[in-house]
């Protein structure tokens, strides 16, 4: 058996090219879907019946798509509805979409568990439904609410090795890529989960810390 | 201010001239249902200016719906309720019927209110500073430094200027249920409505927040109480009502409701707190 880091050292420039890639997509994507699930998350608590029912089965209908499958409607399917994405453009705007029900799930959860007795008090103090909702309710569910979305931050930063099927410049299609023309696929692959370990262990801390920082409020 | 909790005597009565000019709170055959649950039938109520009012009843009686009727957190069924001579919460439209007052109109009614609830109800992740000055700020519209004197002073009225940037779970109950009082207070309400303020407090606490509450009537706070705390009731109301069932069984002075009244139900529920009090005459006998 052969291990020769060369082919790394090599490629260095492209593998580093990758690494942005992955990290684009991948926060872009979520930053979207972030946006997009407290969208919904606010309209499902806020708007009619009729409306929450309409979100509830978009809701289950991404929940039961698979990512691939989604990535493959936008990619290919788009053009043949007028919806012409390149690959990367796509690419962020699957991961942001696929996010975004779960990132609404999670917000619902946190919507929920503010004690309805405080959003009375503010209501009687004469603040409105949406200085409620980002001033009583945002600030206190986001502790509640941390470690799950950094959970699904983690799963999100793997999902982007699925965009290599459509083209995606990023770690996994390039690292492959240069695994199957030199045959060093030990070594390429090494270096593939040790980037994706780098990511998913930087953003555990980041949320770990963030978790005490927003938290001290609760410290007697 | 002082917090003494030495006994005051009963507040003075409302003058006579007082009940001829129209009520600040007016309630007319107030009725509440929850599903087919009659909670409330019937109510008619008048609280005048500067009025302490206690409500008591056993639990389930509605007393507690009934104050959050006059705030609107509950949406009355029957009949109305004037706050200073505006209708509450609903609107008459052209053909009579009634439907629900915008947004506007009901903080307008409501800015006479400052409501103190069972659970505090502060917001955790602000300092007391913070909760007090929050609807300053953004429903006052005042500029954050003259909001904070503002609110500065009104954690003074309730003795707790030096625990003005500790977060919520750093105070006591009874320090939490103060804070409470100066949010509501630094609004500058015409009345204040009190919901169990001290239920949710251990029995040490629960004085400091009474001395509070004694204080504001002194001042001519007009005040609705919802309480269990009878010897407040006597020292403090201008007026008792006595809620069973869903209805006024009684109302009067504190005299008439705790002493002279012959009503069995009334009886039957101050007993109760003669029994749990009756240490205070046994123990001593036992113990010799």
């Amino acid at each position: 058996m052969t291990f020769d880091l060369s082919i790394i050292t090599a490629n260095a420039g492209a593998i580093w090219n990758a690494f942005l890639v992955t990290i684009y997509t991948w926060l872009a994507g979520s930053v979207l879907g972030l946006m997009a699930g407290l969208l919904i998350a606010a309209l499902m608590l806020f708007g009619g019946r009729p409306l929450q029912l309409l979100l509830r089965v978009f809701i289950e209908l991404v929940r039961g798509t698979p990512f691939l499958v989604i990535l493959f409607l936008v990619y290919y399917g788009g053009p043949s509805f007028g919806l012409r994405l390149g690959a990367m453009t796509a690419g962020v705007l699957c991961i942001a979409f696929y996010s975004s029900v779960y990132f609404a799930e999670i917000f619902r959860s946190g919507f929920a568990a503010v004690p309805r007795g405080q959003l009375e008090a503010g209501e009687c103090l004469g603040l409105g439904r949406l200085q409620l909702l980002w001033r009583v309710q945002l600030p206190q569910m986001l502790v509640l609410i941390l470690p799950a979305i950094f959970n699904m931050l983690t799963i999100l930063c793997k999902e982007t090795a699925v965009l290599s099927i459509i083209t995606v410049p990023e770690l996994t299609a390039v690292l492959t890529g240069i695994g199957t023309r030199t045959f060093t696929f030990i070594e390429t692959l090494l270096v593939l989960c040790i980037a994706y370990l780098l990511l998913i262990e930087i953003t555990s801390r980041a949320g770990r810390w963030l978790e005490h920082r927003v938290g001290i409020y609760l410290q007697r | 201010m002082s917090l003494s909790l030495s006994p005051t005597n009963a507040i003075s009565a409302v003058p006579a001239e007082n009940s001829k000019i129209a009520p600040i709170i007016h309630l007319s055959a107030v009725g509440k249902r929850f599903g087919k649950n009659q909670v409330l039938a019937n109510i008619d109520l008048d609280v005048h200016h500067s009025e302490v009012v206690c409500l008591i009843g056993p639990s389930g009686s509605g007393k507690s719906t009934l104050l959050r009727c006059m705030a609107f957190l509950e949406e009355y069924d029957d009949g109305e309720i004037h706050i200073e001579g505006r209708l509450l919460g609903w609107e008459i439209d052209d053909r009579g019927h009634r439907k629900h007052a915008g947004r506007n109109r009901l903080n307008q009614a409501r800015r006479n209110l400052g409501i103190v609830f069972q659970q505090f109800n502060l917001w955790p992740h602000m300092t007391a500073l913070g909760n007090v000055t929050e609807a300053l700020v953004r429903v006052r519209r005042l500029p954050r430094q003259e909001a904070e004197k503002k609110a500065m002073k009104a954690l003074d009225k309730v003795g707790l200027s030096e625990k003005a940037k500790e977060y919520p779970a750093r105070l006591s109950g009874g320090q939490q249920q103060r804070v409470a009082i100066a949010r509501a207070l630094a609004m500058e309400p015409k009345i204040m409505l009190f919901d169990e303020p001290t239920s949710a407090l251990d029995p040490e606490l629960v004085g400091e927040v009474l001395a509070v509450m004694k204080q504001l009537a002194q001042e001519g706070m007009t005040m609705v109480v919802v309480t269990h705390e009878m010897g407040f009731a006597a020292q403090v109301a201008d007026s008792v009502v006595f809620l069973d069932q869903g209805s006024i069984v009684t109302r009067g002075t504190p005299n008439e409701v705790f002493r002279d009244t012959n009503h069995p139900r009334l009886r039957q529920f101050l007993q109760n707190y003669l029994d749990r009090n009756a240490f205070w005459h046994t123990t001593p006998e036992k113990t010799s």
